[in-house]
């Protein structure tokens, strides 16, 4: 049907117009209600799918939440642990080269004691006094001078003057022998105040020893009780380490793109430079392969050295045996650094070769080697040899990070299912909201007849409310 | 001891895997260009400018690549006219040292050489073909010096369809000769003779007559 058979419904075209208008607004509101409900049955639908897969996200995100809270929390009791066993070490090796010459050093203060003992009692010692004469020369002193006495008692006392005389050069003689002892017994004071200083320090270092376990174990402590604080703490270690490890591992990279151009030119002697493996070449891939033994054996003298714990294996092993294996691995290791310092001098002689042949070839007569060329080729071979062991220090980083690496996952992990979860809350209200509005909208096309039935529901309302009132009335 | 055993064997397999490593590999890109040199009339006179040519293509030739030049006289498909050849050796050194040889041996072949009376092209093309099939290369590429203009002795046959697939031929300083330059068409009908007889064989030619492009040959 055209428009033109619509407008010629009727005679007039504006009665065919009303006439249609009216039909279908007419339908419209008869099935106003089932088309309603269809639009925000839709709208509700989506909103609770979004909804749902909202606290789905939310409850992934709680799991990894307290998955993360389990790994951080078992980490940092590791740390912890690690921690207080290492100052324990300290400690007991403080005790063993500070404190462990105490027998000798408790010998030394008895001897020093004694000796000062010994020659404070000498320096006691006083000589006897002459009681006796002191009370004759008094009695002497008593007796009345007469001319028959006189030469005797003066001959008396002159004697009594000599012996007193010498009773003082006694007496100072005596004193000063007391004082030559009391200043030999000196050094000992002064050796005995020194022992006793550097046991006070030595006796200091291992308080704060101490005091480190102390801050350790109220850590451990924390960390057992899983508080927020704990929590935070290592949230934010974890990141920092996430972070400078990978810096440090960065740096390392680097390195080891360095040690690889240092050999893969000469590898292709050892291994042909026309030979390839896929789009690889071989002598590049011997390169690599060269340097990752390198890195592993790097790891596992790490290892071996209790610096990481990357391998259980190998921290379980028995003493005797994780030594020889360090050793091993340490012997490969510098085998292979210098098998790098030869192949860096190889570098070198090859490049100079490729020159004078490239030269050659052009026609520029042979070029002269510089004199200054030997420090190239020393720095090649140095760092052919430096860098195997430099590399050696990767599994330091790389235990934080595979450790730290974790956690960061995990936190990114949570961050993305938490926006997932809004974006779906979001979409799902856009939803609801879309199903509303179209049921809106639809009531727009039949807003007349709408309008018609919302006032005569409100006058049967009156006029049946009315009606209840008058038969209320009546009764 | 059985851990570090258990340990140690993934590293020695690793070695010697990197010591086996030439058995389970595969040549990587080797080319193979064989060079033929007219020695023709005057055009003996254009060879400084293929010493030219040879020294930088030496300089663009890695180890395990193929490398021949052989002059085009009377009678051109035969092995006695290859001048110089040499299979580059895996070792970058050895290489090096090939390369000062070759290019002695091709000073040598310069110095001394004799112009011959015809010009076999055709017959040195078949000869270039041959050895390049030879050789496990998997870019061939043929190297024409010369002004292109054949003329064979009486009684040779040379009317024979190339197999040129995956060959690359590429034309080298072909000067225009006397005849050219009264009629320049005759120049051009050669050049499109040419290229028909290398197209028609399923190859890929292209002439170079400007040695600042020789960049373009192994390309």
């Amino acid at each position: 049907m055209t428009w033109n058979d619509v407008l010629e419904l009727t005679p007039h075209p504006g009665l065919s117009i009303l006439a249609v208008f009216l039909t279908a607004t007419m339908v419209l509101f008869i099935t106003r209600g089932p088309l309603r409900a269809c639009l925000l049955g839709f709208g509700n639908t989506l909103y609770r799918a979004c909804r749902l897969a909202s606290k789905g996200c939310q409850f992934g995100a709680q799991a990894i939440v307290e998955r993360n809270k389990a790994v951080l929390l078992e980490q940092g009791m590791q740390e912890a642990e690690r921690a207080v066993e290492r100052e324990f070490e300290r400690i007991s090796n403080t005790v063993a080269k500070e404190l462990g010459d105490y027998p000798a050093l408790h010998r030394q203060v008895s001897e020093a004691i004694t000796a000062i003992e010994e020659d404070y009692d000498r320096s006691r010692e006083v000589p006897p006094v002459p009681q006796p004469w002191v009370e004759a020369v008094e009695a002497i002193a008593k007796i009345p001078r007469a001319d028959s006495l006189s030469g005797i008692l003066d001959n008396f006392q002159k004697s009594i003057v000599d012996m007193e005389n010498k009773a003082v050069e006694e007496y100072r003689k005596d004193s000063k022998e007391r004082h030559r002892l009391l200043h030999a017994a000196r050094p000992y004071w002064q050796e005995l105040v020194k022992r006793f200083t550097g046991t006070e320090s030595r006796l200091q270092r291992l308080l704060d020893r101490a005091n480190a376990i102390d801050n350790h174990m109220d850590f451990f402590t924390e960390i057992s009780k899983g508080s927020n604080a704990a929590m935070r703490r290592l949230s934010a270690s974890s990141l920092t380490q996430f972070f400078i490890s990978g810096l440090v591992l960065a740096i390392a990279i680097g390195g080891a793109v360095i040690n690889f151009h240092l050999i893969a030119r000469p590898m292709a002697e050892m291994v042909g430079g026309n030979t390839a493996i896929g789009n690889l070449r071989v002598a590049d891939i011997a390169a690599l392969v060269i340097i990752m033994v390198e890195v592993s054996m790097g790891l596992f003298l790490m290892e071996c050295m209790r610096i990481t714990r990357l391998f259980p294996v190998i921290n379980s092993l028995d003493d005797r045996l994780r030594i020889k294996m360090g050793w091993v691995a340490f012997i490969i290791l510098t085998s292979l650094a210098m098998v790098e310092a030869g192949l860096a001098f190889m570098r070198e002689i090859l490049v100079q070769d490729e020159l004078a042949t490239a030269a050659a070839l052009r026609g520029d007569g042979v070029v002269e080697a510089s004199d200054v060329m030997w420090i190239t080729t020393m720095a090649q071979c140095g760092m052919g040899f430096i860098l195997p062991f430099a590399l050696t220090f990767v599994a330091i980083p790389m235990e934080t990070f595979a450790h730290s690496l974790r956690t960061v996952l995990g936190m990114a992990g949570v961050a993305l299912l938490r926006g997932m979860a809004v974006i779906f809350m979001m979409i799902g209200t856009v939803f609801r909201g879309i199903g509303r509005g179209l049921a809106n909208i639809y009531d727009i096309f039949c807003a007349l007849p709408l309008a018609f039935s919302r006032l005569f529901r409100r006058k049967d309302k009156s006029s049946s409310s009315y009606s209840t009132v008058e038969g209320m009335q009546g009764l | 001891m059985k851990r570090i055993s258990k340990f140690l064997t993934p590293i020695v397999l690793s070695l010697i895997l990197i010591g086996c490593s030439d058995d389970q590999s595969a040549p990587l890109g080797s080319r193979g260009v064989y060079m033929l040199l007219d020695t023709s009339g005057t055009y003996t006179e254009e060879l400084d400018k293929a010493r030219q040519i040879i020294s930088f293509l030496l300089t663009q030739l890695n180890p395990g690549d193929t490398f021949a030049i052989a002059r085009i006289d009377t009678a051109s498909f035969s092995e006695k006219d290859i001048v110089a050849k040499v299979k580059f050796d895996d070792r970058p050194s050895a290489t090096n040292q090939q390369k000062r040889v070759f290019l002695d041996d091709v000073d040598s072949f310069i110095r001394n050489v004799q112009s011959s009376s015809y010009t076999d092209i055709s017959g040195g093309m078949l000869q270039a073909q041959e050895y390049l099939m030879e050789h496990d290369v998997r870019e061939r590429v043929i190297l024409v010096f010369s002004d292109m203009q054949e003329d064979l002795p009486e009684g040779y046959v040379r009317d024979i369809s190339f197999t040129l697939e995956d060959y690359k031929v590429v034309a080298l300083n072909v000067t225009k000769l006397r005849e050219d330059n009264m009629d320049p068409r005759v120049y051009m009908e050669r050049l499109d003779m040419w290229r028909n007889r290398v197209e028609e064989g399923g190859g890929y030619w292209t002439v170079i007559n400007d040695l600042d492009r020789i960049e373009e040959i192994l390309d």
